[in-house]
């Protein structure tokens, strides 16, 4: 069978119509495919990132990773990333607005199929559970270890952050997957089972995985903290859940 | 962790990039992940002139334990050399 994709850089109207920069990655042909924005994590719009929407690509998903640090370039991924946390951060409201505004590229697509959801880690998990709370046309959601869920120090809330994501959970309203890691810190197992227990509250459709074995970021072949085997079962739910929920026909919310 | 802790300090020198000198006047400083360190965590700290783009900049990556050395090691090198040059 034959395989191909597109992998370039280019650019599209974000928060505000703001023009900013996003990774795409998509299979050749057609279509129809399902879309998913892959949301960086703090470090940056890197390498790691890009790996991944081509890896979403080489499975049938067009994948946008939009540059959440755009406005503070240009400059390389690293460089742009240091200015943005010197900076205090991206506001939630604007990285939830370029979120919003990746989807709606992403279904405006001759190929598309319709459906698109996300990805995120780390902050970018954090990312992609609010804005799985605050867009309303989001078809499923994956949070990768991201910390900041749960607040349990209000002076971590800020003008940019005023919000823990946790708190918005009632809102959801899509599917969400959460991958996670028992030895991490941020977020702690504890913080992760809170999460749960809210989710489940509120009746939400989810489905937590924890891994043995594992911390933070553990995906990322390039870094100590990397598990293989967590790693290869993580994706394979990853995949799987995406299969039920953006290729599916009919609506699952 | 993806934490926004971050410390700041002003400062007054210089630092030596890939294209040369360049004058600094803040270091950010965190404990977070390094962008190129093979270390779960590390001990950044990012020299800049913050009104130069965002290349104009010093990154530095170091594991927690030879930040604290390098720390121990700037402060025995300045009481040395404040006692020896009256600083």
């Amino acid at each position: 069978m034959y395989e191909g994709m597109i992998a370039e850089t280019i650019s599209h109207p974000g928060h505000k119509g703001d023009d900013i920069a996003a990774y795409s990655a998509r299979p050749l042909g057609n279509g129809p495919a399902p879309g998913v924005v892959v949301i960086h994590h703090m470090p940056g719009w890197d390498e790691w990132t890009r790996e991944v929407a081509r890896k979403l690509a080489a499975h049938g998903y067009a994948a946008l990773a939009p540059h959440l640090y755009s406005r503070l370039g240009p400059g390389s991924p690293d460089d742009v990333a240091a200015r943005a946390r010197a900076s205090g951060g991206v506001a939630d409201d604007q990285v939830v607005g370029d979120i919003g505004a990746s989807i709606r590229f992403l279904r405006a697509q001759p190929s598309a199929n319709g459906r698109a959801g996300m990805i995120g880690f780390c902050s970018g998990g954090r990312h992609a559970y609010l804005a799985a709370c605050r867009l309303p046309d989001v078809d499923a959601a994956v949070d990768c270890w991201g910390g900041g869920v749960i607040v349990d120090d209000p002076a971590q809330l800020s003008e940019k952050r005023p919000v823990a994501p946790i708190d918005l959970t009632p809102e959801l309203g899509c599917p969400l997957l959460g991958i996670f890691g028992n030895e991490d810190g941020n977020p702690t197992p504890d913080q992760v089972d809170r999460t749960e227990e809210r989710l489940r509250g509120h009746d939400k459709v989810y489905e937590f995985h924890r891994y043995d074995g594992a911390g933070h970021g553990f995906f990322a072949v390039d870094r100590p903290a990397y598990r293989p085997q967590q790693a290869t079962d993580g994706w394979s739910k990853v995949f799987g859940f995406y299969d039920r929920y953006l290729r599916a026909p009919a609506a699952t919310r | 962790m993806c934490s926004h802790i971050t410390e700041q300090a002003v400062t007054v020198g210089s630092a030596k990039g890939p294209d040369g000198w360049i004058t600094v006047d803040t270091a950010t400083v965190y404990y977070d992940h390094p962008y190129h360190a093979p270390l779960e965590h590390s001990l950044n700290i990012d020299l800049v002139n913050a009104a130069e783009g965002a290349g104009t900049r010093v990154a530095i990556e170091l594991s927690a334990e030879s930040a604290r050395a390098l720390m121990r090691a700037i402060h025995a090198a300045l009481a040395q050399g404040e006692d020896a040059h009256g600083g």
